[in-house]
């Protein structure tokens, strides 16, 4: 059984989530390579803030 | 001296646009990518399937729930979510896997793969559908 920190878990759900944004959302090749790394951006980076965030409620 | 050439006034035949306007939409709902692949967009059906594929096999491999019943309407958009991933849901159905409780962490995180994969896998089959009416350029 896999066993993936919370880390992990948003970096792979972010990798395969941006891959099907980015091709689904976007007409050109290189509109969907950066509309992919974008949406992985933001994923991951909301993930850090909202953590940081409930971490600093919390104290 | 130049010949000039005949127009016959027919369109270019297309072998991908040709056939049962829904099967892209059918066929990518039924197998990730599989839609793409009968328009000859062998790269975007590879890694839309690499990535469905591989976001529902980290769910299961995590011990995620399939949702197999709606008793409770959050169970009803479970099943829903977990329904887009076509034959991949049935097949794993009809293997017994996944869990039937979550009991531990990464199974939550398992489940939430599992139902996202699906609705990944209807915005794919979406887009091939798109691609194949012409709504959506290639």
């Amino acid at each position: 059984m896999l066993r993936p920190d919370h880390l992990t878990a948003v970096v792979l759900f972010a990798i395969c989530v941006s891959i099907v944004f980015g091709i689904t959302q976007r007409d050109t090749p290189p509109k969907m390579v950066r509309f992919g790394a974008y949406c992985f951006v933001l994923f991951v980076g909301a993930a850090f803030v909202l953590s940081w965030a409930m971490f600093l409620i919390a104290r | 001296m130049a010949t000039p050439q005949i127009r016959t006034g027919a369109a270019p035949r297309n072998p991908s646009k040709q056939g049962f306007v829904y099967l892209p939409l059918i066929a990518g709902w039924l197998i990730p990518g599989a839609g793409h692949f009968l328009l000859r967009k062998w790269g975007r059906g590879a890694l839309l399937a690499a990535s469905i594929i591989g976001m529902f096999a980290l769910g299961i491999g995590m011990n995620g729930k399939l949702y197999a019943n709606a008793h409770e309407i959050l169970d009803l958009l479970g099943l829903v979510g977990d329904l887009g991933n076509g034959l991949l849901y049935f097949v794993s159905r009809a293997l017994s896997l996944g869990a039937d409780q979550v009991q531990v962490t990464t199974g939550d995180y398992g489940t939430r793969f599992i139902v996202v994969a699906g609705l990944l896998n209807v915005i794919a089959a979406v887009d091939a559908h798109n691609l194949r009416t012409g709504r959506k350029s290639a």
